[in-house]
């Protein structure tokens, strides 16, 4: 018998040092949602560099080498043991600090329709720190409002004060770039994480109330640049910028309302074809999937999202310590509201930012991040209880 | 995990989820509920039609000579998708093409512009049309600077030089037609609008008056479109749709040219004899219609325009001419929009009317020189004592004192100035029966209706006016406070709303306010003449494809009979022969071969002219010939023509004898403009080399 059930554990070690507890609902969603993305990027991008003399699978190429990056990446996470990770937290932490620092130094950033957020790399690559800085965010704070110096079950005030201190750090910077999206994705995560993690309930309020009286002020005081109350006003009145974010988000609702219930077929939408939507293979890239997929294809992105995000909760909801539930939360705050971010603002129900789709838009910055967010997971589920 | 931290999970996935379910909820509102805008707005961001007008349909006479077809004319275009890809956006090119062409930069450059590129209040002669078509900076160049042009494509990129259909009359026979034909000219913004219930490609010319106008949506065929995808930066990426144009149909009228061109110039040859007789004469028109079907065989209208000038673009001084009263405002059309009193024409409606109310048509009548008329004296035409004659006599003789006898009885027998209920009316009545008042039908736009000024009208004018009328002494401009206009106006402060003696009488003789067109009086006549119905005019006949199949035939429409027994109608025929035999009309008519019948009429005017001289009566001449079995009605009015008689008469004359193609005391069938009597009543081949009689 001993024999036997020492086999049968032996057996259940090896599988699980191949393929580490993956959670295969979850693999299977972000690897269609992978594949569901490259083919976007293709269809955003072939016929325009196709007319204009181009390579036509010049993004096409990249993004599958993103993915291939990501799928290591991921890999990477999920193998590690968190508890490792966790040791090397603060390390983490610094590296998307002195990145983001890094990126406002005049000569190795670079602007970006409006924000100095990318560092320039050999080979025409470019790298966002403020998207890896969203893990670093995650990461820190989940081990702050954690661990318990103290015999109390919940994390006291100065807890708190820590955790929001490690998050406000990268945040100052990314304001400074500024990119506003990012800051809204984090702020959201952050709160999410606070509430999550069993801190006074005030903190919660209070964190709400300072981030809209903060907005408002942003807004007043000029600290937002003139092109971010552009696009603040063009959602309010579409038409006050016929020609500059007005009309993208025009443009953006015509692509998507246009293609229907099924859509027009990939590669064959004329909005997506005639390029009338900027950034369709990055920010604005759910434009393609409207038109050329229809309400069918936009449909089953949406359930795939939906599909990730339970499976995510329910491996918070089984992790064996506060740690992983928090990590958890805060990747579920993230992909959830970067998701909603982004198609909401394609829809015309949130403002305009330049916030990417995760797992699908073309980028590698952030399609990094997206994969370690989801080798986070990973590492969680790997080591859940029962 | 505790209680706290368990519940705060299933918040924030209940937030988060609540999320995603206003995605789709907005997603099926953009995807599905409102799909079908979308997709509209897509198509218009994504594709641009590019129209090719379809080759006009002609207008024809009865015979198939052309009244109005299409001649081919050298347009210099300009193509904007290469023009803006040079420097400057290709101001240099427009600049030389300038030059060649003589015509002014600024004109080139704003003919080039599409009129939402350019900003309100400056969008004059801008192109209505899209970027992708060749957009015509001339239509009629000269060929030899076509030629340079398309020789020499390295100085002009993107210009070029292709022959285009023109709108053109070609006037055979003299003839000009213009009222009855109108013209063609672009759209204007408030034709696209679709305010008058048409829809149009922008960059189509229409029909913008006259038979052009009426029957447009025929004439103008479907135009070519290829719609062509384009990206965001306007380049050309596929073709979607390629229609090609069809042509327009034809119009055959029931027109002659030949006939048409003689009624122009007897009109005006009668404007201009008035004129030497030293009346104002500021306009005329004249009809001729086939009284057994109501169909016009020639309408003109004095003074005219030329229909040619606007295909080459009328000057801003050309364009003013058209409404400046001091030209006769030339844009009128006087046959269906001149409004006049008909004067002794209408006592055909007084005799159906007193024939109506028992008159003894066969007895004799006093016709002396005034009647007294309440305490009013109402003079005969000049006064004149005629003594005891019979109605016929004094039809003939245009003896007005009878009238107002017969007309002031009935009116007291209806109760005068406190009318009875039960009202006979015979006068209104029959006036009524003759549908004065209503519009003839003309397949012609902006036709008037005329005016019967019988107890509903007076009460509606009375509603309207009496404020001014019981202030007139406030009101009223000071050159018009006449001790007669100021009596007048007191009258009809008193009694305004009612017929009194005075419009009873006037009534019965064509005066006060009753007004008719001459295509009106053209009809009623016809009725007369044809043994009493009324049809509704018509100058169209039939629409015909290009390859000759007949779309719809215009057939001839009965809109009523008049109120009057056979007898009367004889009555009325031999009394109105009797005008040109030994009446008013007699010496007019002398020695024409041809038995004509015909009243004369003679409308005083009130008012004063633009150079202050009074306004001279307007010249009527009705009639019908031939006597015996009629088969045309010829109507002629000059506006300030002074008699009836010595005008419109004369002019009438001149139209029976190119009509019937007399030659002195002899008729000569060979002459005549109708084969065999009778206007044609089959669909002629339709050809743009159709010749008419005695055309080289």
């Amino acid at each position: 018998m001993s024999l036997l059930s020492s086999r049968v554990s032996y057996r259940r070690a090896s599988r699980k040092s191949i393929f580490t507890g993956f959670d295969p609902i979850l693999t299977i969603s972000v690897g269609l949602l992978l594949l569901f993305g490259t083919v976007l990027v293709y269809a955003a991008t072939r016929d325009w560099y196709a007319a204009n003399g181009l390579d036509p699978q010049y993004y096409l190429k990249r993004h599958v080498i993103n993915i291939l990056i990501g799928v290591v990446l991921a890999w990477g996470t999920t193998v590690i043991d968190y508890r490792l990770l966790r040791a090397y937290t603060p390390i983490v932490w610094g590296i998307g600090v002195l990145g983001l620092i890094a990126v406002l130094i005049p000569g190795i950033g670079s602007t970006v329709n409006g924000a100095q957020a990318w560092i320039g790399l050999p080979g025409g690559f470019q790298i966002q720190p403020a998207e890896l800085a969203k893990i670093s965010i995650i990461v820190g704070m989940s081990m702050l409002l954690s661990e318990r110096s103290h015999d109390k079950d919940e994390p006291t005030h100065r807890d708190v004060i820590q955790a929001l201190l490690v998050a406000a750090i990268p945040v100052i910077f990314i304001l400074l770039q500024p990119d506003m999206g990012t800051v809204f994705i984090i702020s959201v995560a952050v709160v999410t994480i606070i509430g999550a993690s069993g801190a006074p309930l005030r903190w919660v309020v209070g964190l709400i109330i300072v981030a809209i009286l903060g907005s408002f002020t942003a807004v007043k005081v000029g600290v937002i640049n003139d092109y971010q109350v552009k696009r603040l006003q063009a959602f309010v009145d579409p038409n006050s910028d016929s020609q500059g974010s007005g009309y993208q988000l025009r443009q953006a609702r015509i692509t998507v309302g246009s293609g229907g219930f099924i859509g027009t077929g990939l590669f064959n939408g004329p909005q997506t074809n005639g390029r009338f939507v900027p950034e369709q293979q990055t920010d604005f890239i759910f434009t393609v999937a409207g038109e050329e997929t229809g309400f069918l294809g936009c449909g089953f992105l949406l359930i795939l999202y939906l599909t990730v995000l339970m499976r995510a909760f329910g491996i918070a909801r089984r992790s064996q310590d506060p740690y992983g539930r928090l990590v958890c939360t805060g990747v579920i705050a993230w992909f959830a509201f970067q998701a909603f971010e982004n198609i909401g603002m394609t829809l015309g129900l949130m403002p305009m930012t330049g916030v990417p789709l995760p797992f699908i838009s073309y980028g590698g910055s952030s399609m990094f991040a997206n994969m370690i967010g989801f080798g986070l997971l990973q590492n969680v589920h790997a080591r859940q209880r029962g | 995990m505790n209680q706290r931290a368990r519940l705060s999970l299933v918040v924030i996935q209940i937030l988060i989820f609540s999320l995603l379910f206003a995605l789709f909820g907005r997603l099926f509102y953009l995807q599905v509920a409102a799909a079908p805008k979308y997709k509209d707005a897509a198509l218009s961001i994504q594709s641009r039609d590019v129209i090719t007008p379809a080759t006009r349909g002609m207008i024809v006479d009865a015979y198939g000579v052309p009244f109005a077809m299409n001649r081919v004319g050298i347009a210099i275009t300009v193509d904007r998708t290469k023009i803006d890809k040079l420097p400057e956006k290709g101001a240099v090119v427009l600049r030389n093409l300038s030059d060649l062409l003589n015509i002014p930069y600024a004109d080139v450059y704003q003919k080039t512009r599409l009129c939402g590129e350019l900003p309100a209040g400056e969008k004059a002669g801008c192109w209505t049309g899209s970027r992708f078509q060749p957009i015509p900076v001339t239509k009629e160049a000269d060929p030899n600077l076509a030629l340079q042009i398309v020789e020499r494509s390295d100085r002009f990129p993107g210009i070029n030089a292709s022959p285009i259909a023109l709108r053109n009359y070609p006037e055979k026979a003299g003839v000009n037609a213009s009222h009855v034909l109108g013209y063609v000219g672009p759209l204007t913004e408030e034709d696209l609008s679709g305010a008058n219930g048409r829809s149009y490609f922008r960059s189509e010319s229409i029909g913008k008056a006259g038979l052009e106008l009426q029957y447009d949506e025929y004439l103008r065929g479907t135009p070519g479109i290829k719609t062509v995808i384009v990206d965001r930066k306007e380049a050309v990426t596929n073709t979607a749709q390629n229609t090609k144009s069809v042509p327009g149909a034809h119009i055959v009228t029931s027109l002659d040219v030949r006939l048409q061109a003689a009624v122009e110039k007897a009109l005006g040859e009668a404007v201009r004899g008035a004129k030497s007789r030293g009346n104002y004469a500021d306009g005329g028109a004249a009809v001729v219609m086939e009284v057994k079907t109501g169909r016009i065989l020639a309408i003109a209208s004095y003074p005219t325009y030329d229909p040619n000038a606007f295909e080459v673009g009328l000057s801003f001084e050309e364009a003013k001419n058209l409404y400046s009263e001091k030209a006769g405002v030339p844009a009128l059309n006087r046959p269906i929009q001149g409004l006049f009193a008909p004067a002794s024409t209408f006592k055909a409606v007084s005799v159906v009317a007193a024939a109506n109310a028992g008159y003894n048509l066969q007895g004799t009548y006093d016709c002396p020189s005034e009647v007294e008329v309440g305490n009013r004296k109402f003079q005969n035409f000049d006064s004149a004592a005629l003594g005891r004659m019979s109605l016929k006599k004094a039809v003939a003789v245009s003896c007005d004192t009878i009238w107002y006898r017969i007309a002031f009885d009935e009116w007291l027998r209806d109760g005068g100035l406190k009318p009875k209920s039960s009202k006979n009316d015979y006068f209104f009545n029959a006036a009524k029966g003759f549908q004065v008042g209503v519009k003839t039908g003309i397949d012609l736009p902006s036709e008037s209706s005329g005016r019967l000024a019988d107890r509903e009208w007076r009460t509606r004018w009375y509603a309207q006016n009496k404020d001014f009328y019981c202030n007139y002494k406030t009101r009223a401009p000071k050159n018009q406070q006449t001790p007669f206009l100021v009596q007048l106006a007191y009258e009809n402060c008193l009694d305004g709303d009612k017929i009194r003696a005075g419009d009873a009488v006037n009534f019965s003789i064509g005066q006060g306010d009753t007004v008719i067109t001459p295509v009106k009086l053209a009809q009623m006549y016809s009725a007369i003449a044809n043994g009493g119905t009324l049809w509704k005019a018509s100058v169209a006949k039939a629409i015909v494809k290009t390859d000759g199949t007949v779309i719809k035939k215009i057939e001839p429409e009965k809109l009523g009979e008049i109120p009057a027994t056979k007898s009367t109608i004889k009555f009325l025929q031999s009394a109105l022969r009797e005008v040109v035999v030994s009446g008013t009309a007699a010496g007019v008519f002398s020695g024409l071969p041809v038995a004509v019948s015909g009243k004369t009429g003679t409308a005083q005017v009130f008012g004063k002219n633009p150079n202050g001289s009074a306004k001279s009566d307007t010249s009527w001449f009705a009639s019908f010939a031939p006597s015996d079995s009629p088969r045309f009605a010829v109507v002629m009015m000059v506006s300030q023509g002074g008699f009836g008689a010595s005008t419109s008469g004369v002019g009438v004359r001149k139209i029976y004898q190119e009509l019937f193609g007399t030659n002195g005391s002899r008729v000569n069938p060979d002459q005549a403009i109708y084969f065999n009597g009778q206007p044609p009543t089959s669909i002629p081949k339709i050809s743009p080399n159709t010749k008419y009689k005695g055309e080289k």
